[in-house]
């Protein structure tokens, strides 16, 4: 019961923070405004027993990108978006709810037909009489053996990355 | 204890609204965060299903989807930071050719 009400609360902060990233003109109350969403879906990944991609979340989402992302529109003055084409009001006015609600219910119906709404998950999972399910310690057990060939590729992608970044913002001479 | 759809739905309503945004939204910055947005309902996805299988491997994934997310957005603001440079704006529709 504890779960549903939390749920329902960091849901709802979700959708709201979502909803005001759309509603905003400037880039930055966007940006905040999806900061509030990857908060509260750290939470909702707590609920679910990941506590190491909770960590993840708010240390790498949260923190690093979205401050890159706080940079950027700080370093490029970014103003109020100007609009030079005026689509329909109309198809955005009936269309973006419509689209939002048109995926939530497309998801309720499927996972109605397939019984997934029956099966009720959460809580914790113990293991050895001690809650491991999604801990750092179960998590890297498994990075570091079976997926130890892909973390590797992706320090590789990591690495081109920067490079690609700091070649493309260079000031050419 | 949440039934498995209502993180299912809770996550495709964030993916609609991430579609919604990069298709309604004119700032370059702003269309950015909509794939953010859009990656994190995948994620959501990914890790009710790890919980219902019981199985760490969607941790796994969403581990790997925020690598490449981090990367998408070093390199994507990199460009943002290079076209800010030649055109001084950050509207997509004055982006609209390829050659200066």
């Amino acid at each position: 019961m504890l779960a549903l009400i939390l749920f329902f609360i960091f849901a709802a902060l979700c959708v709201g923070g979502a909803i005001n990233l759309l509603v905003q003109k400037h880039p930055i109350n966007s940006a905040l405004s999806l900061i509030v969403v990857m908060g509260s879906l750290a939470l909702i990944y707590l609920l679910l027993g990941a506590e190491f991609v909770a960590a993840v979340q708010v240390i790498v989402y949260a923190g690093a990108v979205m401050v890159l992302f706080v940079f950027v529109i700080m370093l490029l003055n970014a103003g109020a978006e100007e609009r030079l084409s005026q689509g329909s009001k109309v198809a955005t006015i009936l269309g973006v709810p419509a689209l939002i609600i048109g995926f939530g219910i497309t998801a309720a119906l499927v996972s109605h037909i397939t019984g997934l709404d029956r099966i009720a998950i959460g809580g914790p999972t113990v293991m050895n009489g001690a809650d491991v399910f999604g801990n750092p310690q179960a998590v890297g057990h498994l990075l570091f053996r079976d997926y130890l060939l892909p973390f590797e590729v992706t320090s590789i992608l990591i690495l081109v990355a920067i490079m690609g970044a700091v070649v493309l913002a260079r000031r050419e001479e | 204890m949440v039934p498995l759809s209502y993180y299912l739905v809770l996550s495709a309503i964030l993916f609609g609204c991430g579609v919604a945004g990069f298709l309604i939204k004119r700032n370059i910055i702003t269309i950015f965060l909509s794939i953010e947005l859009m990656l994190n309902g995948v994620n959501l996805t990914f890790v009710a299903f790890a919980a219902q299988l019981k199985s760490l491997d969607g941790h796994i994934f969403v581990f790997f989807v925020m690598v490449v997310a981090a990367a998408e957005a070093a390199v994507g603001l990199a460009i943002i930071i290079a076209v800010f440079r030649t055109r001084e704006t950050l509207n997509v529709d004055r982006v609209n050719l390829l050659k200066l």
